[in-house]
């Protein structure tokens, strides 16, 4: 990172007859800051380094997801507790932390149909997924279960059909349309007709745990 | 001085004999290698056209290749001799060692008028040649974009997606409507229509030894006919950036006579075949309770999703994968098990199956005819 | 004592000079020590004036255009030699079918970050940093136009450098092509901030080359020195003006497809979504009504080298000086309407296509009259075989052949057939690689001596560029023939039964010898350094202005700012040939001139050092970088913005000579003009 092209203090003819005389002696000379450069440079590419070393993977792409045995037993053993949300340890998502796999989320609500039922996420024949009611509880681990074993009223059970790696995924991106994901992690826009903003854009919905809704009741 | 020397060293090594073969032998060895190479076939040739157009896009190839092989060649002699001319000067160099200040060249006018006038000439030469390729590719482009006259007419609607390709056969009569993958009939000497779209991002349908390209893009729906006119199979690939498995998005036309053409349309009219023996029977189970039941079709069971290929007649079909793999059970096996393992990104999730329920599973696949 | 103190003195050819007026050598002899000492003393003010002093400050404030210059080209260097290892990381994928050395994911990001930095942060900043260093010196003046901007301009192209890098070594690479076609690079497919990074870098860069282009027209048009009219400016001074403009033009259109990109995917716009009435094909327009253009923004500043080398070399004026010219801009016109043929597999109509085949072709005709004005001038010269001259040679070859395939592709039905395939890439590489890298390291050769005072070694240059010119042909030809036999780009492996194994795998190992080729180019760099052969003022008895300085030049270039007669400068200066005097030298004073006939028209303080370039240069990477996290980085960004720029308008523009003892200006006697535009100043 030498960058100077002369000695700034000497001139010209003094300089090329230094050259002449000194052997080995590069004309453009290493600048006695040279050092504090370079150090500076070298401080730069470390910083870097280590950003990559710790780097939060968010960027990572996991294509070979672990198989369903993995599966967690305390998401398993949650009583269903229609009435109120199940106080459960709030689990951890690694799908949340990816922006790649809350997309693909985002991919599979759409192509899984769950916009059937949910509309994007304003709620029609199923629940409103995008306020701060949570009917099961808004926990990852609650909204894994709803999908694996579904809830009475209407949602069907899709533990046998989705792969526990997509519900993950689904589950993080139904977190996000409440806002209850970080901005750089939850999805922007896609590319059709926009009936509200985006998840990126969602406000934030701190969660309630509203019961079984009125209208659920009386069809029971 | 000694850059003199150098000079001079470096002007015999270009000139004189032995080390000028040896430097030639050198340099002409990739563009050796490369003609030897083009001898071998290939799969996907641009220079093997199986019709019209690609027949007409082959000649007009050569046409610019002679015409601009023959320009690199004049532009090199050319050079060659503009250094053989300046070489003559060597001993004048030489002498002018020792002096300081090399005097600049004042060239006598009459010679430079002559040179402009060769200059001239050459541009003109150029501008003619354009001209010519300007007016030979515009005709071949009319003829590759006029429509073929339609007496037998066959339309195919084709979506990209990432990364395979959606296959339709359209009919006026809607019960005529069938859908495949990644694999497209027609028949031999007909034009056929292909309506080209995508569902998400821009992909481009490319068979080169048929036309040449046509880009897919989501909300517009472009159109491009087709003509075979030998029997054969050609392989297409997606020729547009798509994304993480864009190398892994190929397809297959198979040109096939008439009558074949016929009986294959009719059978893929069909609903898919039903199991017949026990194995079969619980294969078709487990489609129907595992995953594949989200995102496949199989005609004439509940399985109706349209995420990925229709599956109908799965076995019919020399190919998985958007051509990546043959269609055997082996590979059949280990894409159901592990197709990231593949294609790493593409959209089909793992599945765990039990040994029992993979080889039925399997069973039933294969005898999707 | 007339002549001192008019703005032009005539200046001796000392030994000439004498022979003709032996009468009155005695008093010249007086009146010459007299004028050595007034020199002396004019040196070593300039130097105090200039100098940008020493230490990390002044590392951080320099606004000299040599420093500037040399930062951009090592930097930009830098960035060659990571886009080449990223070619090997590639070539080295493909070498074999099916192969398992990188992922899908890492060879995506990886052949994206290699377009993006050859394209943004090696060729365009280089062939800047080239013209930086050496316009102001071929023009006779001392800095360029606006040096602060000169610094702001390097650092923002530094942190995109360095956002880009960044986002890579975090795994957030961008993944989507050098192109970044939309909905691909859209919001919906593709999630993270991948995309972002690359969107907010081509911002970034581009700023860096628009200032660039903005010094370069302005130091021309403004500060040549007098006598050089337009039609006496050296061929690469014109490339370097017609890059500049065409930078003006093409640059906003790309920042305008980066920002729209950007704001669809940051903060949900729907430009480019069809489901909203926006389009994907616009993104396509807008990106290669630059993109075209940038090929030309790239190619041209070459040509400029090869039109000083050959002159050099065949010690004569290149063949048709207005016929290059204007080949020069006839380039530079038609390149700005050939975008389309980047864009011929999409629908559009067929007329419209052959418009733009037209176009393409006729784009053929400046470029073929120049390699004819070339030869012509190699014909009628006396050829002196330089490593620099070599590597001009060497580019003859290739990018005639590059240029030839590019005439085929010009033919839509060809196109259709060979686009997104290798022979693009063939072909592309064929023109950039030979038509811009080759005559680049011919100027490495060329201008080596005048940067450091050294020779680069010849015996070295040969290797280097043998090994590099084989292995280019091995690396490229085969891709022509790859590509007709239906490899498409951007791929990250292919199935064995396709047949491409045996040329890839020739392509692979023409990559190594290239590899090889650019090593010993480092080595001979380093080595030169050292102990390479002491150049002196002009080595190559070359004709333009910079060889009438020191090598490497001091601070302020020129003691006396020199006066030209020839559109050789050096070839065609007459024995009494005038010098510019009656400039301040304790202060950064430059003559300007006017831009038809470079005659003097009045003087212009320069500003010096400042820290404020810096400055602004982070507010504008708080605004990029944080803005692909949070809008809010705007706003903050732009009060940081606007406090720089206080500092940077209201701060003395000569803090720096304050120090200085201030003498009385001399007076500008008999040019009424110069002095009363003196104010200005």
């Amino acid at each position: 990172m030498t960058s100077g092209c002369g000695e700034k203090s000497s001139g010209a003819c003094e300089r090329l007859s230094h050259v002449g005389h000194r052997e080995g002696d590069s004309p453009v000379g290493l600048r006695p800051n040279g050092l504090i450069v370079r150090a500076v440079v070298c401080f730069v590419w470390l910083a870097f380094a280590s950003l990559a070393l710790v780097s939060c993977a968010r960027e990572k792409r996991e294509f070979r997801q672990a198989p369903p045995a993995a599966r967690l037993e305390s998401v398993r053993d949650i009583d269903l507790s229609p009435g109120g949300p199940a106080p459960t340890p709030p689990t951890k998502n690694a799908a949340e932390e990816s922006a790649y796999a809350v997309n693909e989320g985002k991919r599979l609500f759409d192509q899984y149909n769950c916009t059937g039922c949910h509309f994007h996420g304003g709620g029609g024949i199923g629940p409103a997924l995008m306020d701060d009611k949570w009917i099961y509880g808004s926990d990852p681990a609650n909204i894994f279960e709803t999908i694996v074993e579904g809830r009475p009223n209407g949602m069907p059970s899709f533990g046998q059909k989705i792969s526990d790696a997509q519900v993950w995924e689904l589950v993080a991106y139904v977190r996000s349309m409440s806002g209850l994901l970080p901005k750089d992690v939850s999805p922007t826009r896609d590319d059709h007709m926009s009936a509200a903003p985006s998840e990126q854009r969602a406000p934030k919905q701190v969660p309630v745990g509203s019961g079984i809704p009125k209208s659920a009741e009386m069809s029971q | 001085m000694r850059r003199e020397r150098d000079h001079l060293r470096s002007w015999r090594g270009l000139t004189h004999a032995r080390s000028t073969w040896r430097a030639a032998c050198v340099l002409i060895m990739p563009f050796a290698l490369t003609l030897l190479d083009a001898c071998s076939g290939a799969q996907q040739s641009v220079l093997d056209p199986a019709g019209p157009q690609a027949v007409r896009t082959d000649k007009l190839w050569w046409l610019f290749f002679y015409v601009c092989a023959f320009v690199f060649v004049f532009v090199m002699i050319a050079l060659f001799l503009a250094l053989r001319r300046a070489s003559l000067w060597r001993d004048e160099t030489a002498s002018a060692r020792g002096v300081t200040e090399l005097p600049m060249l004042r060239p006598a006018p009459e010679k430079e008028r002559r040179t402009t006038n060769v200059i001239v000439g050459a541009t003109c030469v150029t501008v003619v040649i354009l001209f010519i390729f300007l007016v030979a590719s515009y005709s071949v482009g009319r003829s590759l974009s006029t429509r073929m006259e339609q007496n037998n007419k066959v339309t195919i609607e084709i979506t990209g997606h990432q990364w395979w390709w959606q296959v339709r056969y359209t009919d006026s009569n809607p019960q005529n409507i069938f859908e495949t993958a990644n694999e497209i009939h027609i028949p031999v000497g007909v034009p056929v229509t292909v309506e080209l779209k995508s569902q998400d991002v821009i992909h481009s349908f490319w068979v080169p030894n048929l036309a040449g390209k046509k880009d897919l893009i989501p909300g517009k729906t472009s159109i491009l006919w087709l003509r075979a006119d030998h029997p054969g199979t050609y392989r297409g690939q997606c020729a547009e950036y798509c994304g993480m498995q864009h190398a892994h998005m190929a397809l297959y036309v198979v040109a096939e006579p008439r009558e074949q053409f016929d009986a294959w349309l009719a059978h893929q009219r069909a609903p898919a075949s039903q199991p017949t023996d026990d194995s079969q029977r619980r294969g078709q189970q487990v489609f129907l309770s595992s995953p594949c039941i989200m995102c496949h079709t199989i005609t004439g069971t509940t399985a109706g999703a349209h995420v990925g290929p229709d599956l109908t007649h799965l076995s019919s079909r020399s190919t998985i994968a958007a051509a990546t793999l043959p269609n055997t059970r082996g590979h059949l096996a280990g894409w159901v098990v592990d197709s990231q393992g593949v294609k790493p990104g593409n959209q089909m999730p793992p599945n765990n199956l039990s040994s029992e329920d993979l080889m039925a599973l399997l069973d039933y696949l294969q005898s999707l005819k | 004592m007339n002549a001192e103190s008019s703005v032009i003195e005539k200046q001796r050819e000392q030994t000439k000079a004498s022979a003709n007026q032996s009468q009155h050598q005695a008093a010249a002899e007086a009146r010459l020590d007299r004028r050595e000492l007034d020199e002396e003393r004019d040196r070593r003010e300039l130097e105090r004036t200039w100098a940008d002093g020493r230490g990390l400050w002044a590392w951080l404030t320099s606004t000299n255009h040599k420093t500037i210059a040399t930062r951009y080209i090592i930097t930009a260097f830098v960035f060659f030699l990571l886009g080449g290892i990223e070619a090997m990381l590639m070539r080295v994928q493909l070498a074999r079918a099916e192969n398992s050395f990188l992922s899908a994911d890492l060879y995506n990001q990886i052949f994206t970050v290699h377009g993006t930095t050859m394209m943004f942060l090696f060729a365009v900043p280089i062939m800047e940093g080239m013209g930086l260093y050496l316009v102001p010196l071929m023009v006779g003046t001392r800095n360029v136009a606006f040096p602060r901007m000169n610094a702001y301009g390097y650092f923002t192209y530094l942190f995109g450098g360095l956002l880009l890098y960044g986002g890579f070594l975090l795994h957030t690479g961008p993944d989507t092509g050098w192109f970044s076609y939309v909905p691909l690079a859209g919001p919906a497919f593709s999630p993270g901030k991948r995309v972002d990074v690359w969107a907010q870098m081509i911002t970034f860069t581009e700023i860096a080359a628009l200032v660039g282009a903005i010094e370069i027209i302005a130091t021309v048009f403004k500060q040549r020195a007098p006598g050089m009219s337009l039609n006496r400016i050296p061929l690469f001074v014109w490339s370097q003006v017609v890059t500049a403009f065409m930078i003006i033009f093409a640059m906003p259109a790309v920042m305008l497809a980066s920002g729209f990109l950007a704001m669809d995917r940051l903060v949900d716009t729907h430009i480019f979504n069809p489901g909203e009435g926006g389009d994907a094909i616009l993104y396509q327009h807008m990106f290669w009504f630059f993109g075209h253009p940038e090929v030309y923004i790239i190619f041209i500043p070459a040509l400029g080298f090869v039109s000083t080398i050959v002159s050099t070399f065949a010690r004569r004026k290149v063949f048709g000086y207005t016929a290059m010219v204007l080949s020069l801009i006839a380039t530079a016109f038609l390149g700005f309407g050939l975008w389309v043929h980047h864009m011929f597999a999409t629908p559009l109509p067929q007329l419209g296509q052959s418009l733009f085949t037209g176009a393409s072709m006729m784009i053929a005709i400046p470029s073929g009259i120049q390699i004819f004005c070339w030869i012509a001038t190699l014909w009628g010269g006396k050829v002196r075989l330089k490593t620099p001259l070599i590597f001009v040679l060497g580019f003859f070859a290739i990018f005639t052949l590059g240029g030839l395939t590019g005439v085929m592709l010009a033919s839509v039905p060809l196109d259709l057939q060979v686009h997104d395939t290798y022979f693009v890439v063939a072909h592309f590489h064929y023109v950039l690689i030979g038509g811009a890298v080759f005559p680049l390291f011919g100027a490495f050769y060329y201008w080596f001596p005048k940067w450091t005072g050294r020779m680069l070694s010849e015996r070295a240059g040969r290797w280097n560029f043998w090994l590099m010119f084989v292995g280019f042909n091995f690396v490229f030809f085969p891709m022509h023939e790859l590509g007709l036999k239906g490899m498409t780009r951007r791929v990250y492996t292919y199935l064995p039964e396709m047949g491409w194994g045996d040329l890839n795998l020739l392509a692979s190992i023409g990559a190594g010898i290239l590899a090889i080729g650019v090593v010993v180019f480092l080595a001979n760099v380093f080595w030169a350094r050292r102990a390479g052969e002491v150049a002196g003022d002009d080595p190559w008895h070359s004709p333009t202005l910079e060889w009438a300085t020191s090598s490497p030049p001091a601070d302020y270039n020129f003691v006396h700012l020199p006066t030209v007669q020839g559109g050789y400068a050096l070839w065609e200066k007459t024995v009494d040939a005038p010098v510019v005097v009656g400039l301040k030298t304790d202060c950064r004073e430059v003559l300007a001139t006017n831009v038809l006939d470079a005659e003097p028209d009045h003087k212009y303080q320069l500003p010096g050092p400042s820290i404020w370039p810096l400055m602004l240069a982070l507010a504008t990477a708080v605004a990029f970088v944080i803005g692909i996290f949070t809008p809010w980085a705007f706003p903050v960004a732009a009060a940081l913005a606007f406090a720089s720029l206080a500092g940077w308008f209201f701060s003395n523009p000569n803090s720096d000579n304050r120090r200085v003892k201030m003498t009385k200006p001399r007076p500008l006697a008999g040019h009424a003009q110069a002095q009363a535009s003196e104010g200005q100043a």
